[in-house]
């Protein structure tokens, strides 16, 4: 066979610079980052919904001198085709080769589970099962004898509790046994009417020789699963043969089940699933459980909707009124340290160094007051898995998007920040699903477009305007939903969702995550800060500022009716949203924006900067998800959208303030 | 009296009262635009046919046979209007009245006919459920591929969809409808022909259900769980 015909290309570049590789596979929700975080010490986000990890996560662990490198792989139920994410994992597992695949299973539900380790086995993965959430399955009644489970599986078992650390040692140790010493897993057969086809095709595919073992790729021909199909036709020397055997092989199975030939497999492997438990697991009598009882209230035709209104505006007012509390305190106490208001002349390393301050103070005040109590409160809702009952609840609502209710999900991350909203509409199904979801959260606004329409409209107009920018936003979001539906295509399909159990979150998990994402925000946040109004006061110095505004000065002053020194803000608000009111305060040299500028030119200035481009950040996760051309459409439509709507609203507001 | 005549009025009884429900003479003389007193002769008529059970000044309510014949003609009534509305483009406002009279004509072997010639469609152009056929067959594709040996003999089972259950009733699992992608992801998360699922909530205005299902507790959207079909189990 010449060359690397056979690979289909790996998805993602991966180094192997270590002594050992651990690759943590699953069902989405059974504890796989908890472990991860276990393993590593690092701070990957867990939360209790389903999809949390969309990218692939790498820590290192070092053990009695050994650099063990783990890889945390997105959530999946099965290694068919139906999302990116099913395929990304099956490719790390047959072409990576980890050394070793850990397996974490839910002990509460093991069938489920246990569907997905019998894949892993097909797929020849060195396997070891972390038994996760014990603590859990015990409450619910269910005991598991792990010894049989072992025997049966033929690969270690060990009992986990990763949220509180337990067994992880245990689980280290196992893994450091099975590196040194593999064990070749046992081959799981299934029905005789499939086992016998299987059989023919692993024959027929005798010369053929790709990443995957032979079986699994029988498996897969006899599923008709079309990256495989694809794979063996182009490698198939006697013109296609296999793929023609594979596919009357599996019109046979079609015929004798009257199924599809991929539902009659999945059927035999939960038969086989379900024998396994039956052995290993024992049940006590169900009682109701908190989950019930809580979801008689979450789910409920009108308490629901008021709690999922009352969690989503409560989480919105709480940032909003903390946030200003302990920004004004932060304000106060750090213009007696040092006097920040901007200075433009003086040499030049002066005004530099100003304008870095300046920088900073913005970021301390700015930011940390409003991201802080924003993020503490999602991390509690997220961990509560209450996140799940309001995607179920809103679920009609945004199917008239042409979305299903886990988009809300997105939507509220983006209410932090957009950039791990937009990666968070990877739990979307079709690519238009995930483009829809993207684009709106884009106009979701943000902690950086909260500053701005706090800063200017409810500081000097009055809170009633702030209030009012954000409903409008809202409506705008579901108006332009509405027609990106029906101008977008492609196909929408429907919810299908796990929904977890609820649990109490957990303070520390709360904190580490909350720190984890302020950090991220931050690591971004200050040097853009910085290095921005530093920029911006040497321009100023060097006199470029006025041809910048008098260029953009028919778009600004003509039409936005703004003041012609805001050109060159609208200019760094592509960097960062709160720039603009940051620059405001230094081209003004004042922070009361109630002296320079009227109400209406505040609101205007307030909406134009919401709407009118996602800042630099989220235009480079847009082009990684969607491609450039994607990415540079809902710019331009969102640059000239803002400006349309900002002279009308100008127009308006001027007959009537 | 003319079988047309008797598939309206069980039409118009089903309508009224649903499966279990009592549908007033009143109500149904109106509904037909037909005279009260006419419209007892015809109760009693049906009522000695096994239809409906009559009771003079409460009204009538459907037999088992009864809810049979209706979801039948509706079933027919349903499939007519796809037929007419997306195969013939017949203006939407003209399409209820056109099945309407032809329901009446067609038979079973015809229904099922326009059935697998429009691909099992799960709702009619007014966005109601097209209930599923009576020949015990698991999937549509069987349907399709045995072209209609045995017509005739009627299965036992009572296949309902999912979203039919009643709260906490239990179902197993007959077949599912949709697309292969959809169909795929179900069974990968236990939804496999011949599994118990039990019905847990519903949400209002068409909101998803949960289904618990191997212990684990699915939302899924109306549209989806309509395309899942059990087999209905009494209540617990």
């Amino acid at each position: 066979m010449p060359g690397c015909q056979g690979c289909p290309q790996s998805r993602n570049s991966f180094e192997r610079n270590a002594d050992l590789v651990v690759a943590l596979a699953g069902n989405a929700n059974v504890g796989k980052s908890a472990v991860f975080n276990q393993l590593t010490g690092v701070d990957q986000i867990i939360g209790n919904w389903p999809g949390k990890t969309v990218e692939r996560a790498e820590g290192t662990l070092q053990y009695q001198g050994m650099k063990i490198k783990v890889i945390d792989l997105p959530g999946i139920y099965s290694f068919s085709t139906y999302s990116m994410e099913e395929l990304v994992s099956r490719d790390f597992i047959a072409l990576e080769k980890p050394d070793i695949v850990v397996n974490v299973v839910d002990a509460t539900a093991l069938e489920r589970n246990l569907f997905f380790t019998i894949q892993l086995l097909e797929l020849n993965a060195p396997l070891l099962v972390a038994l996760n959430q014990i603590d859990l399955m015990e409450r619910k009644g269910i005991s598991i004898d792990y010894q049989r489970l072992e025997e049966i599986l033929g690969v270690p078992v060990v009992p986990t509790i990763a949220i509180k650390g337990k067994g992880i040692s245990e689980l280290t140790e196992e893994i450091i046994k099975l590196g040194e010493q593999k064990i070749a897993p046992p081959e799981i057969k299934y029905g005789k009417e499939v086992e016998q086809r299987i059989e023919k095709l692993i024959s027929l595919l005798g010369k053929i020789e790709t990443f995957y073992p032979h079986r699994w790729l029988a498996i897969k021909l006899l599923e008709r699963d079309g990256e495989i199909t694809r794979l063996v036709e182009g490698l198939d020397s006697t013109d296609g043969t296999v793929v023609r055997a594979a596919e009357e092989l599996a019109e046979e199975i079609e015929r004798i089940h009257g199924e599809p030939s991929g539902v009659v497999i999945s059927a035999e492997r939960y038969k086989i699933a379900d024998e396994i438990s039956r052995k290993v697991q024992k049940i006590r009598t169900e009682e109701e459980t908190l989950t019930d009882k809580l979801d008689r209230i979450a789910l409920h035709p009108i308490l629901g909707y008021l709690a999922a209104v009352g969690v989503i505006g409560g989480l919105l007012v709480w940032t909003f009124i903390l946030g200003s509390q302990i920004s004004g305190i932060l304000q106060n106490a750090l213009s007696s340290v040092e006097q920040y208001e901007p200075v433009v002349s003086g040499p030049l390393g002066n005004i530099i160094w100003n304008g870095a301050f300046t920088g900073f103070v913005a970021g301390v005040t700015l930011v940390v007051p409003y991201v802080l109590p924003f993020y503490i409160i999602l991390a509690v809702i997220e961990d509560s898995g209450y996140l799940t009952r309001i995607a179920i609840m809103l679920d009609r609502g945004m199917h008239k998007l042409g979305l299903h209710g886990k988009a809300i999900i997105p939507m509220i991350l983006g209410y932090g920040c957009n950039v791990p909203a937009c990666f968070s509409c990877r739990i979307m199904e079709t690519p238009k699903q995930k483009f829809v979801a993207a684009f709106l959260v884009s106009l979701v606004p943000c902690t950086a477009r909260t500053v701005v329409i706090l800063g200017l409209v409810a500081a000097f107009v009055n809170i009633w305007w702030a209030l009012a920018l954000y409903a409008f936003d809202i409506i705008l979001i579901l108006l332009l939903g509405r027609i990106a539906f029906k101008v977008v295509p492609g196909e929408s399909v429907g919810l299908i969702m796990e929904m977890p159990s609820y649990h109490v979150p957990s303070a520390k998990v709360v904190l580490k995550q909350t720190w984890a994402r302020t950090k991220s925000l931050l690591w971004v946040v200050f040097p853009a800060y910085v290095i921005g109004s530093a920029v911006l006061q040497a321009f100023y110095a060097a006199g470029l500022l006025n041809p910048l505004n008098d260029i953009l000065s028919p778009v600004t002053v003509n039409w936005l009716g703004l003041p012609a020194e805001v050109g060159i803000l609208l200019i760094f608000g592509i960097v960062r949203k709160e720039l603009t009111i940051l620059m405001l305060a230094v081209i003004f040299q004042t922070t009361n924006f109630a002296s320079v500028m009227s109400p209406v030119q505040l609101i205007v200035l307030a909406l134009v900067t919401m709407i009118y481009i996602p800042c630099l950040a989220l235009i480079l996760c847009f082009a990684k998800e969607f491609g450039w051309k994607k990415t540079a459409a809902i710019t331009v439509f969102e640059v000239t959208f803002a400006i349309f709507l900002g002279g009308i609203v100008f127009r308006m507001l001027s007959l009537i303030m | 009296m003319p079988k047309e005549q008797i598939e309206e009025y069980i039409e118009a009884i089903f309508d009224i009262a649903g499966e279990k429900g009592t549908a007033k003479t009143t109500e149904v003389a109106n509904r037909l635009k037909i005279a009260p007193a006419s419209v007892t002769e015809v109760f009693q008529k049906m009522a000695r046919n096994g239809l409906v059970q009559y009771e003079p000044y409460k009204g009538v309510s459907l037999t088992t046979k009864g809810v049979e014949a209706a979801i039948k003609i509706k079933r027919k009534h349903r499939l007519l209007e796809v037929f007419l509305a997306k195969i013939l483009h017949i203006a939407p406002e003209k399409v209820h009245a056109e099945a309407c009279k032809m329901e009446h004509s067609i038979s079973d072997e015809v229904g099922d006919a326009i059935c697998r010639q429009l691909n099992a469609p799960a709702r009619c152009p007014s966005g109601k459920l097209i209930y599923p056929c009576e020949k015990g067959i698991e999937t549509c594709n069987q349907c399709k591929e045995t072209l209609e040996k045995d017509a005739s003999s009627a299965s036992q089972r009572k296949i309902l969809p999912v979203t039919d259950l009643k709260r906490c009733q239990k179902g197993t699992i007959a077949f599912l409808r949709g697309s292969s992608k959809v169909i795929q992801r179900l069974s990968d998360l236990g939804l496999t022909p011949g599994t118990e699922v039990t019905l847990m909530r519903k949400t209002p205005m068409g909101g998803p259900i949960e289904l618990s299902v191997r212990r684990t507790a699915l939302a899924v959207g109306h549209d989806i769980a309509d395309n899942i079909f059990v087999e209905a189990a009494g209540e617990s």
